[in-house]
């Protein structure tokens, strides 16, 4: 067991600051992660995840969490894609994501893309747990490869619970040495970014979404829980950037 | 057990209205993404390894007695798609409504009770082997291989394909069925312990945006 990858695990908890705004008590940079609060808008906290070096890389375990409290609202952007690189060590990379959300609590979360490089071998996980009013936006982007390149090994699950219930658990596994078909028709067909856009809202429990395909690359999907989930695949992050804000676009704004 | 009765549940004339579902195949034929024999096989693989192999370890679990209700439940949250969810519910009514005639069971009455409305059709796949006295590999082998050939049945009468060709596909898939029903059937017993977020997610997002644009199709030959 190699165990000579770098560990880390940065931490942010967003409170109400008790005069209609947010604070952040908790901003814990680690490692490769660090944690930057950024001017926010009206009364949410921002942060920016700014790599302060490359990776991750073969080997690493690297770990954010994010915790928003009642009545907390937090952004959460990142400055630059994320670029999963092979690395002096062997075996993959983890990354794993946990954010928590409770009552009246609001999360974004939108990170800017991953980029599976070739020769990397990577192991995301995402896990949103919401309790019953809470509300998240949350963006994940995979780009398979930077331009022309043949993509790493990404396998990447996204699960989303709303008050202990499961409304959304999805793996997307590609790259060279994932299970066969994955660049066919059914499942990537030859293209190259792949994005998953999540919005809960308490408000959707008696307004759902209504379902729609976007196109040819984009669907918006209602979840079975007060969720919608919009799915897309392009040929580049860019237009899977253009497919995700447009689909966002359609939600209009959060009132509810 | 028989192994005959598995012949019987496996057996695509068994009237449980599958042959009205491409499992995506007509859509991808309309995108021009599927157009012979090399594009379908890719095809099938690809939902082989991603929805074939969630819907073989829910059909695997059901059949080692996990609790449908949060098999279902599962089954849902690895379905993102309303029109999948909607179209797996009533295969499972279908099935759950031949099953019951074939191999009269309490547990297959009580999933009757449980979901008026149908639950996924691998969970009622599963409840409908173990009354059949089958296991939980031959549950995961009824939806692995469900999940290519209805697509590949599909394919012929869509673009005209050669039946032996489509066959041909088929037979080749025939060791990576194996491979899934191995994956399917260790995570259903994981979760037999573990509870079902052990159970596989694997996800086709091409399969999820063309079904929902599917579904808006005002003329089409199959309702997936």
């Amino acid at each position: 067991m190699n165990t000579a990858g770098v560990r880390a695990v940065a931490r942010v908890r967003a409170c109400p600051d008790g005069r209609g705004g947010t604070c952040l008590p908790v901003l814990e940079s680690d490692g490769p992660l660090a944690l930057r609060r950024t001017r926010g808008r009206g009364t949410e906290a921002q942060v920016l995840l700014v790599g302060a070096m490359s990776g991750p890389l073969g080997g690493d375990r690297l770990a954010v969490r994010a915790d928003v409290r009642p009545g907390a609202r937090l952004r959460v952007g990142s400055a630059a894609a994320t670029l999963a690189l092979p690395g002096q060590q062997a075996g993959e990379a983890r990354y794993d994501v946990r954010l928590t959300v409770a009552d009246g609590g609001e999360l974004h979360w939108l990170p800017e893309q991953l980029v599976s490089v070739r020769g990397s071998e990577l192991l995301v996980t995402t896990r949103a747990d919401l309790d019953r009013g809470a509300r998240l936006v949350l963006r994940e982007e995979q780009v398979l490869g930077r331009a022309g390149e043949e993509p790493g090994r990404l396998t990447s699950r996204l699960t989303v619970r709303i008050a202990g219930r499961t409304v959304l658990d999805q793996q997307l596994a590609c790259g060279p040495g994932a299970p066969g078909g994955w660049d066919g028709p059914a499942v990537l067909g030859g293209l190259r970014a792949v994005g998953q856009l999540v919005v809960v809202r308490p408000g959707f429990e008696d307004k759902p979404v209504t379902a729609r395909a976007l196109g040819e690359g984009a669907a918006v999907l209602p979840l079975p829980g007060p969720a919608a989930l919009v799915t897309a695949v392009a040929p580049d992050a860019l237009r899977l950037r253009r497919l995700l804000d447009g689909a966002s676009a359609l939600f209009g704004p959060a009132s509810d | 057990m028989s192994r005959a009765a598995l012949l019987v549940l496996a057996d695509g004339r068994f009237p449980a209205g599958g042959h009205a579902h491409s499992g995506g195949a007509e859509a991808a034929v309309g995108a021009g993404r599927v157009t012979g024999a090399a594009s379908l096989e890719d095809f099938c693989r690809g939902r082989l390894h991603t929805t074939g192999l969630v819907a073989a370890a829910v059909a695997a679990a059901a059949a080692l007695g996990v609790d449908p209700v949060e098999l279902d439940a599962a089954a849902d949250a690895r379905t993102p798609s309303p029109a999948l969810r909607t179209a797996a519910r009533k295969l499972g009514r279908q099935l759950l409504r031949a099953a019951r005639v074939a191999w009269p069971s309490g547990e297959l009455d009580a999933l009757a009770g449980t979901f008026p409305k149908g639950a996924h059709q691998p969970v009622v796949l599963g409840v409908t082997a173990l009354a059949a006295g089958l296991g939980p590999a031959d549950a995961a082998y009824c939806a692995a291989y469900e999940s290519v050939s209805g697509p590949a049945s599909a394919t012929v009468r869509l673009l005209g394909l050669d039946p032996f060709d489509a066959t041909g596909v088929l037979a080749r898939l025939a060791p990576e069925v194996d491979e899934v029903v191995t994956r399917a059937v260790g995570t259903a017993r994981e979760a037999v312990g573990a509870g079902v977020d052990a159970l596989p997610a694997a996800s086709a997002p091409l399969l999820e945006v063309f079904a929902q644009a599917h579904a808006g199709w005002a003329v089409r030959l199959f309702a997936t």
